[in-house]
This record gives C-alpha cells, structure tokens and sequence, in this order.
C-alpha cells in the first residue's frame, strides 16, 4: 500500500484536486469552462487512442462526437428517450457506424485514410445541416433536455439541473473513459496497437491482424467521442452542425497534439491547458486561431510529443542533475 | 436531353477548374509526397490577390491574373520553406499536422484581415452564347479554354524542358537525382511554386462566376485530394480524368437529385473508389505512406 502510494501519489492528488475543484471555483463561468475541458478531454482520450497509440489519421473524430450528439438530441428531444438510455445507445450507434465506416476505410493507409475520412466526415456534416426532418438542418436542435435525475438508494435523487452535479457527472465519464484506456494500452492488444502504429507490415508479419487490430481500435475511439458528443448535447441544451465540422476535429487534434500524443495524460492537459490558455487569450479574440496554428506547427516541429515529452524531458533532465551533484558531493 | 448537356457542360466547367488545382497538388502530394492540406487555402488567397488587384489597384483582369499567379507561387515556395522543409524527413502524420497548422493560420489570417463576408470580382466577360440548346457564359468557356491550355502547357515543360524533367527525375528517385546533379531542395520549391501558381490561375478563372469567401478553399482543398487519390498519386493525366469526373458527378448529381447533397455525391464516389481499390483507380501499391 505505501508502496502503491510512493509511485502513484501524484495521481491521487490529481484526483483529489479534481473532486473538490466544483467547491472551490464559484464562478459560474469558469465552472462551466471546467466542466467542458472534462468533456473535451474524453473525446482528445479517444481520438488519441486511433490517431497515437494505433497511428491512423482519423480527421472524422468531429463527426463521430456529432453523431453521438445528435442521437441523444434526437432521442431525448424528439422521441423522449430517457437520456441514461438514450447515451448508451448513442454511442453504440456512432460505434456501430465506426464499424460500417471503418470496413471500407480502414483498408485504406496513412494518407489515404485521412483523406477517406476527411470525407466521411465532410459527408456526415452535410447530412447534419441538410437532414431537415431529423436534425432540423443549419438550425439544429434547440432545447435539449438535461440527463433525467437518477435516484439513488438512501440518498434520494441526484438531479443534473445545475453546474456542480454536471461536472460530476462529467468527471464520472472522464475517470471511466480514462479507466478503459489505461486498461487498454497496458494490455497486450495495447501492444498490437502500438505495433501497428510502429510498422504495420512488421505487426501484420509477426502475426498481427493489422486490419481487426485498427478496426478494434477505430470502433472503441468511435464509442468514447459518440459518448462525449452525448453528453455535451445533453449539458450545452442545443447542437447545429457546426458540432460536426472539420473544426471540432481539429479542436480534438490541437489537444491531443499540444497535450502530448500516445500518452495518456497528454489528451487530458491538452484539454485543459488549451481552453484556459484561451481564456487568457481573450484580448487575442480573432488571432486566437492564427497562434494556435503558429504553435501546431512549432510544437510538431520542435516537440513532436507535446507538452507531456517536454514534462519528460524536463524530469529526466532533472534526475540527471541530481545524480550528477549526488556524485559531486 | 437539354438539362442533361447543360449539366454536362457545366461539369466540365467545374472539372477542369478542378483538374489544374488537382494538378498543382498531384506534384507536391504525389511527387514529393508533401500532403499539402492548405492547398485549397493557397487557392483561395489567389482569389483574394486577383480581387484586390482588380478592385483596389484597378488591374484589368488577365494582368490580375497573371500576378496573382506569380504572387502565390512565391508564397508557395514561402509555404514549402517554413512549414514543409522541416518536416521532410519526419514520417507518419508529422508532415499532415504541419499542413493543418498552415491551413489554420491562413483561413484565419484572411478572415482577419478581410472579413468573414463574400465579395465578387467583377466578370470581365458577362457576355452569353446559346448553342445546342445550352446557355453558356463566355466566362465559364473559358475557364474551360484556360484549363485545356495550361494542362498542355504543363506537360509540354515537364516532359519536354530539362528544368521541368528534373521534377521527374526527384519524383523517380531521390537519390538517383542527388547522384546526377540535380538540387533536390530547388525542385521541391519549384514543385510548391507550380502547384499553387497553378491553384492561383484557378481562383482566379472562378472568382467572376462564384463568390470568394475564406472559406472558399477548404471545400476544394479536400476535392483536390480526392481527386489526386481517385486518378492515383502523382498522375498527371490521372489529375485531370479525375477532376473532369469529379465536376462530371457533381453537376449531374446536384442538377438531378439533389443540389444541397452535390459535395456527397463525390465524397461518397471515393469512398466507395477506396474501399473497392483500396490505392485508387489508377494508383499502384504504396507502402506506408
């Protein structure tokens, strides 16, 4: 147990953190920033399990996170799903098209994946903005309801009406996505990912199914953006297509790039650190994007492993420096 | 029958408007293997570049023209130096986030500096001819005209100048081409300043007949590569077949079924392209890449 608590102490306090953060910050605006970073980050953990750990250039990632949108807008508002079965099945469904998406797609490579899906995603936002019977086109859905109160044995109903029970319930998505990533990467088909991304004819000719392996990895990034997509229908109250454009893509991309790929704190930091870098940029207003292109390319240029490498980098350096004083002294 | 010529006409319109900025991308994606994805970004900035020449400088409009196409080969090679050199020897999705980067940066710069709205350059030649039926703008024919031309003109200095035949050769191989003599780092800028001179000239041929917007080039951007990936990487000829389809599908498809859904209708032709050809119609096997 101490032992456990010496290596893993940072993460506890992490945790800590983000449990109390609700009782500190009053401020409803910067509650909300929070409570959508939480959000973000899901989907940045999804789209960095295709695009780092298995290597595959998804640029579709915004229009899975739409279809989980629109199924729980469409499910609750129109159809009054309750949203605990309406999520679920969201995201079953932009899984469920991840898999019809990724047959054809994914026998594709390297460039010519990112530009299948580029277009899978280009097509499911026209169907978003033109679709007017079922996604009421350009203006979307307005006026979607918030996830129904769940009622727990003992301690009443726990309803989702207000900022703090949000977040949680956010937080609760975030640490189960997180949870199933970890496991995932650290698992053996973790290591078929990895080996996939790494070179895929060497993976395929030590064995590896490369195809069911990037399928497998396509259809679990799918479900987790269609759940985050799902959830912020449900929290914002209204969606438009705009959630299925190209830049809601690269929101996820600039997160996962910035935060650090293949890692798994890196999607998490990026989506946090990015949104509050932003709100100090607000004077910046229309140069945000501009500087945020200027860093893409710096940071893939210079730190190609973003802000987690740099972290690394600075630890080992550290580490270093202490051996090399330890042996001065 | 009438509607169908019109549709037709109007497609190879849009097709060979296609084909040259699918050209200029085949060379940079296809030869030097450089996902260029702020291509359609460099031909949107054409477009603006002739607008202002000709709104605010009083430039008539082939002059326009003709500098906007040397003004955006200079940028491309500009674009090749900062955000592709670096990256040239970084493999996997590197070179792609650099280009996105670079896409970002100029779709906002424009919008910034010139505003989100749409502006129209006026059409030097309003002028209508009817044949067979068909109405045609002198504007639209020779847009077509202008096209044919420069594909000729293209081929003829690839295959025929020593200049434009050391594009091949780094093509073939790099090393090979080192070996002999040739400045690899000079052709890939020669390579960059063709390829958006060229998306340059097609703005330019469009701007009178469709509004410029910022976000005029993010549509054919991503038409230019389904196009340079249906005709197979670095076919030139597979360029211009595949963008004549590409306007072909459009216009009939939008003229018949649906004009809100014509972008689906190529979107999903590559799509199914790919997953019954997996490198495309003409595309060889690749590896990686």
């Amino acid at each position: 147990m101490m032992k456990w608590l010496k290596t893993n102490w940072f993460y506890l306090v992490v945790l800590i953190i983000a449990l109390v953060v609700p009782l500190l910050i009053t401020n409803r605006y910067y509650a909300q920033v929070i409570t959508m970073s939480c959000l973000f980050a899901i989907g940045a953990l999804s789209l960095n399990l295709i695009l780092g750990y298995t290597g595959q250039m998804s640029l579709a990632h915004g229009a899975f996170f739409a279809i989980g949108a629109y199924g729980v807008a469409i499910l609750t508002y129109t159809m009054g799903w309750n949203f605990w079965l309406a999520l679920p099945v969201s995201a079953l469904l932009s899984a469920f098209i991840g898999f019809l998406v990724g047959m054809p797609a994914l026998r594709t490579r390297g460039s010519y994946f990112a530009i299948t899906t580029m277009c899978l995603g280009e097509i499911i936002y026209l169907i978003a903005g033109n679709w007017m019977e079922l996604t009421g086109g350009h203006n979307g859905i307005v006026g979607i309801p918030v996830p129904s109160p769940i009622s727990i044995p003992g301690l009443g109903k726990l309803a989702f009406d207000s900022q703090i029970p949000q977040y949680y319930l956010v937080l609760f998505f975030l640490l189960l996505t997180l949870f199933v990533m970890h496991r995932l990467v650290k698992s053996l088909r973790g290591m078929t990912f990895l080996a996939t991304a790494i070179n895929e004819d060497l993976a395929e000719a030590v064995g590896i199914n490369t195809f069911r392996t990037k399928l497998l990895s396509f259809v679990v990034a799918n479900f987790f953006a269609g759940l985050a997509g799902g959830i912020y229908a449900s929290l914002i109250g209204s969606i438009s297509p705009s959630v299925a454009s190209i830049a809601m893509t690269f929101n996820f991309l600039m997160y996962v790039l910035l935060g650090g790929i293949t890692t798994l704190a890196g999607p998490i930091v990026g989506a946090f650190i990015i949104p509050i870098l932003l709100e100090y940029l607000q004077f910046l207003q229309d140069y945000q994007m501009i500087l945020f292109g200027f860093l893409l390319i710096v940071v893939i240029i210079y730190f190609p492993t973003g802000f987690m490498g740099l972290y690394t980098k600075v630890r080992d350096m550290m580490k270093k420096l202490k051996v090399v004083a330890q042996r001065a002294a | 029958m009438e509607l169908f010529l019109q549709q037709v006409f109007n497609g190879v319109m849009l097709g060979s408007t296609y084909a040259i900025v699918a050209l200029g991308l085949t060379m940079v994606f296809g030869i030097l293997h450089v996902p260029n994805f702020a291509h359609g970004q460099m031909y949107m900035l054409g477009a603006y570049v002739c607008f202002f020449l000709v709104t605010i400088f009083g430039f008539a409009y082939w002059p326009a023209l003709a500098v906007s196409a040397i003004v955006l080969a200079l940028a491309g090679v500009v674009l090749e130096f900062l955000v592709f050199k670096p990256v040239r020897n970084a493999g996997g999705i590197t070179p792609f986030i650099s280009a996105l980067g670079a896409l970002i940066i100029l779709e906002n710069a424009v919008v910034v500096l010139w505003g989100p709205e749409d502006h129209r350059i006026p059409n030097p030649y309003p002028g209508i001819i009817d044949a067979l039926g068909i109405t045609m703008s002198t504007q639209r024919l020779l847009v077509i005209g202008v096209a044919m031309g420069l594909i000729v003109l293209l081929q003829i200095f690839i295959k025929r100048t020593t200049l434009g035949s050391t594009i091949e050769a780094v093509a073939q191989n790099k090393e090979g081409a080192t070996l002999v003599g040739i400045n690899v780092n000079k052709v890939s800028s020669l390579t960059f300043a063709i390829s958006t001179g060229l998306a340059a000239v097609a703005a330019c041929l469009v701007a009178p007949i469709f509004m410029i917007s910022p976000s005029m080039g993010s549509l054919v951007g991503m038409k230019a590569f389904v196009i340079v990936i249906l005709g197979g990487l670095g076919s030139i000829p597979g360029a211009i077949v595949g963008g004549l389809i590409l306007g072909l599908i459009e216009a009939i498809g939008g003229g018949y079924f649906s004009a809100a859904y014509k972008d689906v209708f190529g979107f999903g032709a590559l799509v199914l392209i790919l997953a019954i050809r997996p490198t495309g119609l003409f595309g060889k096997e690749i590896k990686g890449r």
